[in-house]
């Protein structure tokens, strides 16, 4: 048995020789990069293959092996489910998958982990049926859960080996040139597949768009890929990208959002060149309709603006509020129309954007960060992998890279989900340690880490509702009762990587 | 304690989740409504909700007011009846007039002589008697209710107001004369625009001491048109010390800033700080 310095206990049998969590900043990296083999290809050669059965074939997978597909077809990927499906035709077991999410829509893995196609997954976030069956203990071994910045750390570090990496294409050329703007699965950046492309021994586009050579503008070079495949269609437009996201109309989330964005302005952050990520939801984004007005009356410019990238950034640029969007991924189409024309608007890779053993992440030059929660407990943990009931049912994502890297994290959420209250004694799973997170914004009150004693004063020059965590608890706990913990076995389904390699926490087999 | 009602935020009585979440939003006053928001129906299901809402959940310093129906209705004497065994701050009482808010007066005195009653004035006769509904034992102030008022004088609705313009400026003069609080009618929008901040302005500048709110949205607005304003603070400051300085020196009139200070601009700096100094807001060193 190990615990961590935020006593978590893992079991001996699934840690083997991985580090346990000892803060945000402990571990340093030591060594060389990974690299992949090195290859050439000839004049003449042709790289477009007739199916995905034949780039199998060509890229001498095997039983065993760890294939890699990157998550930007969100819902609607159907690249995914077609590759397994080849994979299972082809007689091959034992394979690990590497994708960096898993939604409902590939609920086929779970039929592959039946018969033992799959034995193990690592992501940085998983939703839906194969999250579900995963925690009632479906996999052999435990499913590494990482954070997108980690995720680039284990793929240089050499901790995740990638054999294959099957990169969904919305539109290629036949020597391999990749981008995310164009074509029917347009989903604007292709931030979480370049990792894969520089580091896999074999990597296959796959396509539906194939468009005349050169495709510009290029996000994933020739150089690194191996093969192409044209298929019929690599998505669902209606999964990949939403149409618009609305800032929310809850009264209690705007009461949240207007909170979050008066702490940022007392923190003094509301300044020229202020930078800052929000989610995609509409209470996420109020806060920055909340912030745009403290930056009008102003007149504050941003240097730039990360997050999972919705037509609301756009407007913040075209309004000159920002003076660029660094962009790992688009959520709505208005991104992916923005990213393609204006040249404002950055593509950047997952590595750039928040690993933290390479030169210089952008989350470190973060001034602040808006971050949901599913549970927080009185140390400021924050879990955004698993339901109260202890059903994965999200994960890291950048949640643990931006909080880390920020100058001020604020969390914003109500204070209750239905029945239950947010603040816990014990969080179900650490996600986010507590040393990396600031603030917690709900509509009962604004409650700040007691390691920032320097926020605590500028904030309470304010008039802003301040209490303790603890104070918010009992309040919470008034109106709703306290809850049982989530009911787990003391079998390992699944670790929770911080992003610096460590094991933060254990997510245990459900009944 | 005395508090300001700025801003008297409705809430529906039979919506548990938004009885819950009712005080967040930074209204002095919640008006747990069984009135209007309530379908005949679920009357019986919003007076017991709001009943044990009122026993069991913290409001903290906001004031707990309860809308009841009004007693020429089947439901209006047990919604008194049993929201008064509850202990609200104040009853909220519909299509008031002098006769029926004695009636309910009465009721008070005997169950909870420490509640407060605010009587909604959306009648003709409810209007015209203003002053005598003023008078009436625990009534503590008067809201204009414009929606049944404009039915009941055979008009409708506008967005500036002009056919509501005697009855505000009745309502305020009464409350006044009785030294109660004069509460304006909610602006019907649900959004923040230009034309919900003109409507707020205006009634502060009638003379209003705070306006109801159908959506939470509209809160924090009000309480702003509502609160003094730094410059208003500091000037009051100034005019007090201006005025004691006159007596100190026993000169009969002072002037500040070119300006005379006569027993009203005094009596107004008064009811500034008064104002300010229930809402904890300390005059600023720096001007603005």
């Amino acid at each position: 048995m190990g615990e961590n310095i935020l006593g978590r206990v893992i079991p001996d049998d699934v840690l083997g020789n991985k580090p346990l969590f000892a803060g945000a900043f402990a571990r340093s990296p030591q060594g060389r990069k990974a690299s992949p083999p090195l290859k050439a290809v000839r004049p003449g050669e042709n790289k477009v293959l007739a199916s995905i059965k034949e780039a199998i074939k060509a890229s001498g997978l095997k039983s065993g092996m760890t294939i890699s597909f990157h998550h930007h077809l969100r819902n609607g990927d159907y690249v995914l489910n077609m590759v397994l499906q080849a994979c299972a035709e082809l007689g091959l077991k034992d394979l690990t998958v590497a994708s960096s999410s898993i939604f409902p829509i590939h609920a086929p893995l779970v039929e592959h982990i039946k018969n033992g196609v799959v034995t193990g997954l690592d992501c940085n976030y998983a939703l839906g049926p194969v999250a579900e069956a995963v925690t009632r203990g479906l996999l052999p071994r435990p499913m590494i859960m990482r954070t997108h910045g980690g995720r680039v750390r284990a793929i240089e570090s050499g901790d995740l080996h990638i054999d294959v990496a099957f990169i969904a294409a919305p539109a290629a050329d036949a020597y391999g040139n990749i981008n995310g703007v164009d074509g029917p699965s347009a989903c604007g950046s292709l931030g979480y597949a370049m990792a894969d492309a520089q580091y896999a021994d074999y990597v296959v586009a796959i396509t539906d768009n194939l468009m005349p050579y050169p495709l510009h503008p290029i996000s994933i070079s020739q150089s690194l890929v191996d093969a192409v495949v044209v298929v019929d269609k690599i998505g669902d437009p209606k999964g990949i990208v939403s149409g618009s996201t609305r800032i929310t109309r809850d009264p209690v989330g705007l009461t949240i959002a207007n909170y979050a964005a008066r702490v940022i302005e007392a923190a003094g952050l509301v300044k020229e060149g202020i930078s800052f990520q929000t989610g995609a939801g509409g209470a996420s984004l109020a806060v920055a309709a909340y912030l745009r007005k403290y930056m009008e009356e102003r007149h504050v410019t941003g240097a730039f603006g990360m997050g999972g990238i919705t037509g609301y950034f756009v407007e913040l640029l075209e309004a000159g509020l920002l003076r660029t969007i660094l962009d790992t991924q688009c959520f709505d189409l208005v991104a992916v129309k923005s990213l393609k024309r204006n040249p404002n608007h950055i593509e950047i890779d997952a590595g750039m954007y928040a690993n933290p053993w390479n030169k210089g992440a952008v989350v470190n030059l973060l001034d602040t960060v808006i971050l949901g929660a599913t549970e927080i407990d009185t140390d400021f943990n924050v879990n955004v992998t698993t339901s109260s009931d202890g059903i994965i049912m999200g994960g890291s994502g950048g949640h643990s890279d931006t909080a880390a890297g920020s100058k001020l994290t604020i969390i914003v959420t109500t204070a209750t989900r239905t029945r239950l209250p947010i603040v816990r004694d014990r969080v179900t799973t650490v996600t986010t340690p507590g040393e990396t997170v600031d603030v917690v914004v709900t509509e009962r009150g604004v409650c700040v880490n007691p390691r920032r004693q320097d926020l605590i004063e500028k904030l309470s020059q304010r008039r802003l509702p301040i209490l303790a965590i603890e104070e918010l608890k009992r309040q919470v706990e008034d109106l709703t009762g306290k809850p049982a913990p989530a009911r787990t076995s003391d079998r390992v389904v699944a670790l929770v990587e911080y992003r610096d390699g460590s094991i933060i926490d254990a997510v245990y087999q459900v009944e | 304690m005395k508090s300001l009602r700025r801003s008297l935020l409705f809430v529906p009585g039979n919506n548990p989740g938004m009885i819950l979440s009712a005080p967040v939003f930074g209204a002095d006053a919640v008006i747990l409504d069984l009135e209007d928001s309530v379908a005949p129906n679920q009357k019986d299901a919003a007076r017991r909700l709001v009943s044990e809402a009122l026993r069991t959940l913290a409001f903290g310093k906001i004031e707990r007011i309860v809308r009841v129906n009004a007693l020429s209705t089947p439901f209006g004497e047990k919604d008194i009846g049993t929201i008064l065994a509850a202990k609200p701050d104040a009853l909220l009482v519909p299509k008031a007039e002098p006769e029926s808010l004695r009636r309910v007066s009465a009721m008070v005195d005997e169950m909870a002589p420490e509640t407060g009653i605010i009587a909604l004035l959306e009648t003709a006769l409810g209007v015209e008697l203003a002053y005598q509904c003023a008078l009436v034992p625990h009534v503590n102030g008067l809201f204009l209710g414009a929606e049944d008022f404009t039915a009941d004088i055979g008009t409708s609705r506008s967005a500036e107001g002009i056919e509501i313009s005697y009855a505000r400026q009745r309502v305020v003069i009464a409350a006044a004369a009785a030294r109660i609080d004069s509460i304006d009618t909610p602006y019907t929008g649900t959004e923040v625009t230009d034309e919900f901040l003109a409507d707020v302005r205006l009634a502060r500048k009638l003379g209003f001491t705070g306006k109801a709110c159908i959506s939470p949205r509209h809160v924090q607005a009000v309480n702003e048109v509502f609160s003094p304003t730094q410059e208003e603070i500091v000037f009051a400051k100034r005019v007090l010390e201006a005025a004691e300085d006159g007596r100190r020196r026993g000169v009969g009139a002072v002037s500040l800033d070119g300006k005379m200070i006569d027993p009203p601009i005094e009596a107004r700096a008064r009811q500034v700080l008064m104002r300010a100094g229930l809402l904890g807001v300390e005059g600023g060193k720096r001007n603005g």
